[in-house]
Parts: structure tokens; C-alpha cells; sequence
């Protein structure tokens, strides 16, 4: 009990203070390849602490939703990360939920801001609602279904389960395609739902392409800033996930001390360099037309619908 | 894709490649009163840019700040869409009489503390389009300026220098 305590306070306090480095990251990844110098990784942290200082100003055509989105986003977010192993192969929240929690813990804030969206009533606010909306409902198909598929060859939606059964070469090794196809469809989804390119350009000055961006344009201040953290903790949760499903090794599987710093230090070095994977696609895949999302979200699904049909054809 | 990594890599930084001409640069003008002010955005500063009646050259050094060879973002400093999220109003050009109300509801949305920089001579004093019928006055006229950065336009090194300043205490 106390232990667990422990680690969900532990954890906590990476995901926290983790997500925004990530963020830096990908922009200095961004920058260099853009052959400028860009701000320091830790630019994240001095912006988050900046927008807190600020006064909120409330525009005065909003409701209650307005105003309790961030807590609720934020919340949602924080919890999610608390439900996917990070360092450790046990998640602290694992008492209170699988992999599918996970998916509607996150589908949750994406709801309400979505709401939140459409409640200041400007039009980039409604645009960028009605955009986030079809994204969301798009990749749900082709997240849950990768999702079955790696639930499958692990034997288990239990996250705990996946990672330590991969972790130790259990299964998984023996049949890789499956696995290898679920990868696919999920990086394609984390990329959709964080809103980075090809689907979301999340450095865009210009409303009128705007997504994520354009629905968060009427928040100041401490809302802005919980809104700010809770998409960059979006971003980290999936990529723990991506890293901890698809490459586990090195995570503490035993709480021990030693295990469980050895287990810290190869969790960055992982969501670094998946981080760093994202900055250069970035760079180099263009955004695409928000008609041609449905193709590559599509696309995603196929391959996570392969990777079911493959987990049954080769099962034998 | 590949070519276009290899090219980059080869190309390497640019960032600070430019004359800075600090002989000819006019002196900065930073009161002690909006050093104050910029003091909670020495690390991290977003701007809104709001063009009140420009002829749209100050834009085009704006624009030109956040380049590969300006790069105005390694000192902290976005360029945000939104007033809300900004904490300094760049304002350009003299203030139209369709821009006035335009100009205000800004000031008003963006929340304190914040700075306003007056960014060229017209925004300043109103500069060749003086005396028009279709203009209302320089910023200060209608809201308060912290910062002024004269010139027609202002190069990028200027605003650089200015918000170097600025961050200097």
C-alpha cells in the first residue's frame, strides 16, 4: 500500500516534470534541422511558469465549461499518465484500470475541450472543434483496434501484463508481425491525437489551419497553462506507451533501487529518442489537407486491422 | 526527405549571420519604467502583432525576425495568434479610423501584466500618412506605449537590439 503510494507519487512527479522537456525536444530537433539556433529544451518550463503569472481574462460569452476544462483536461491527463508504466513495469494506477480506461481517460479531456472550443462562440473556436472532433472520432477505430491486436498476442489488455510479458521475451519475440503492424497504427494515432504533423501543425500562426491550436485561442493565463502542460503530457503518454509496449527493456521490472533508477534513465533516453524521431518528421512530411486525414487515419486502421487478422492466421 | 536532412546537416546553423551596423543603429530607448514591466518576460515573452493601418513593411521585418538567421525564438520570444495569450501588443502603422475600436478591444483582452511597443515611425507619430483624413492618431493617442522602435521600417536588428534591452536589467 504505502509503496504504491510511493510510485504514484513518484511517477507523478515524471510525468509532470518530464513533458515539457519533451516538448523543448522535439522544437530544438525542429530548429536545428531548420538550420537556426532555437531556444534552450527547457524553454517549456520558463513559458509554463510565465503564462501562471498571468492575470485569466474570462470572455464574458462563456458558461461553467469554460472554466472547468482545464481542471478537467488536466486531471483526465495526469491520471492517464498514471495508467501507462513509465519507469516502472507496474503502473500505480493499476488497481483501477486497463488500456481501455486509458484510451477514454484521454477521449474525456478531448471531449470537454472540444466543448470548450465552441463555448467562447468565435469561429476559429467552433473550426477547430469540428476539426478536433473528426480527427477524434476517426482514430478511435484505429486506436482501439491496435490496441486489441497487441491485447491479443500478449494474451492480456492489461498493461502490466503486456509490458512484463515483453519485457522478458515472452511470446511476443516468437511473433512479431502482429506486433510490428500494431506499432504502425499506433504511431500513426499518437501522432493524430497529439496534434503533431502530418495532421496538426502545432507551430502554426494562422487560424484558418489550425486544430488543437484554434480551440484553445480564448484561454489566458493559469487556464492556458494547465492546457498547455496537459498537451504536452498527452504527447509523453504516448510516447511511454509507443516505448513501452513496442521496446520495454531496460525498465525496472523489481523495486529495487537500482532497478528502478536504471529503469529512469533508459525511459528518457527512449521517449528522448522517439521525441527526436518526431522532430525530423516534422521537418521533413508535409501537412496534409484536412479531406486527406481520413486516408492516413485509414490507413492506420488497416494496419491495425491487418495485424488482428495476422495474430489469428498465424496462430497456429 | 533524406536529401532534404542531408542538406540541412551541411547547411548548418546560419542563426546570427547577419551585419549588425551598430554604428548607424539608433539608440535604444528603454525607460526604466517598461524595463519594469518586462521584467516577468525576460525568459519567455509571446507577442501579437496588430497592424492598425500599416503600409505592412514593419510586418515584413516581423516577419523577418523569426528566419533561419534572425531566429528571434532562441531568445525566448513566440509570436502568438492570439491576443489572450500575449503578453506584448506590437503595434504597426497609424491607427485607421476602422482599426481604432479594433485596437482597443486588443489592449482590453490581453491580459496583465503586459507591454504595447509602438513598432515604426508611423505607429510612433503617425509618420507620412500624418494629417490623412482616414487616420486618428499614433498608438499612444488611444493606448498606452511602453516601447518605442523608430524607423521606416525598423530593421530587425533594432527590434532585436530594443528586446535585448528589454531583457537586460
Amino acid at each position: 500500500m504505502f509503496g504504491n503510494i510511493c510510485l504514484i507519487f513518484l511517477q507523478m512527479v515524471v510525468i509532470l516534470g518530464v513533458s515539457p522537456f519533451v516538448v523543448g525536444l522535439i522544437r530544438k530537433v525542429k530548429a536545428w534541422l531548420q538550420c537556426r539556433k532555437g531556444p534552450s529544451v527547457f524553454q517549456p518550463y520558463a513559458d509554463l511558469r510565465k503564462i501562471f503569472c498571468k492575470e485569466a481574462v474570462i470572455p464574458s460569452t462563456t458558461s461553467w465549461i469554460f472554466t472547468i476544462t482545464p481542471y478537467i483536461l488536466f486531471g483526465s491527463t495526469l491520471a492517464a499518465g498514471l495508467l501507462v508504466p513509465a519507469f516502472f513495469a507496474d503502473m500505480p494506477l493499476g488497481f483501477a484500470g486497463n488500456i481501455i480506461a486509458l484510451v477514454y481517460l484521454l477521449a474525456l479531456g478531448t471531449f470537454f475541450l472540444i466543448l470548450a472550443g465552441l463555448d467562447a462562440g468565435s469561429a476559429f473556436g467552433g473550426m477547430g472543434s469540428s476539426r478536433e472532433a473528426l480527427v477524434a472520432s476517426v482514430t478511435e477505430p484505429a486506436m482501439i483496434l491496435s490496441i486489441f491486436a497487441i491485447g491479443l498476442t500478449a494474451g492480456s489488455t492489461n498493461l502490466n501484463t503486456i509490458v512484463h510479458r515483453t519485457a522478458l521475451f515472452q511470446g511476443v519475440t516468437t511473433d512479431p508481425a502482429p506486433h510490428l503492424l500494431a506499432l504502425g497504427a499506433l504511431f500513426i494515432v499518437a501522432l493524430a491525437e497529439t496534434g503533431r504533423v502530418p495532421v496538426d501543425n502545432p507551430a502554426t500562426h494562422l487560424e484558418l489551419t489550425m486544430i488543437h491550436e484554434a480551440m484553445i485561442l480564448d484561454y489566458s493565463g493559469r487556464y492556458l497553462a494547465l492546457v498547455e502542460w496537459a498537451a504536452s503530457m498527452k504527447l509523453l503518454v504516448f510516447l511511454s506507451l509507443l516505448v513501452n509496449i513496442f521496446a520495454p527493456w531496460g525498465i525496472a521490472v523489481e523495486a529495487t533501487a537500482g532497478a528502478m533508477t536504471l529503469g529512469l534513465v533508459a525511459y528518457l533516453v527512449k521517449v528522448s529518442a522517439l521525441a527526436v524521431v518526431i522532430g525530423i518528421l516534422e521537418c521533413t512530411v508535409a501537412k496534409l489537407r484536412l479531406f486527406r486525414l481520413s486516408e492516413l487515419l485509414g490507413a492506420a486502421f488497416i494496419l491495425a486491422l491487418l495485424a488482428v487478422i495476422f495474430f489469428y492466421m498465424f496462430r497456429g | 526527405m533524406f536529401k532534404m536532412i542531408k542538406k540541412s546537416l551541411k547547411t548548418a546553423t546560419v542563426t546570427g549571420q547577419y551585419t549588425s551596423d551598430s554604428d548607424n543603429a539608433p539608440p535604444v530607448q528603454c525607460t526604466a519604467e517598461a524595463k519594469r514591466k518586462a521584467k516577468p518576460f525576460r525568459k519567455s515573452l509571446t507577442i501579437r502583432e496588430v497592424d492598425t493601418g500599416s503600409c505592412n513593411a514593419c510586418e515584413m521585418e516581423m516577419n523577418a525576425l523569426t528566419n533561419a538567421v534572425y531566429d528571434i525564438e532562441r531568445f525566448g520570444v513566440h509570436i502568438a495568434a492570439s491576443p489572450r495569450h500575449a503578453d506584448a501588443l506590437v503595434v504597426t502603422g497609424p491607427v485607421t479610423v476602422n482599426m481604432e475600436s479594433a485596437l482597443k478591444d486588443v489592449f482590453k483582452t490581453t491580459p496583465d501584466p503586459k507591454l504595447v511597443i509602438a513598432l515604426g515611425d508611423c505607429a510612433i507619430n503617425c509618420g507620412v500618412f500624418r494629417d490623412s483624413y482616414s487616420v486618428t492618431g499614433p498608438v499612444d493617442r488611444h493606448v498606452q506605449v511602453d516601447i518605442r522602435i523608430p524607423g521606416c521600417p525598423p530593421k530587425p536588428t533594432d527590434i532585436l537590439n530594443v528586446l535585448a534591452e528589454l531583457r537586460r536589467s
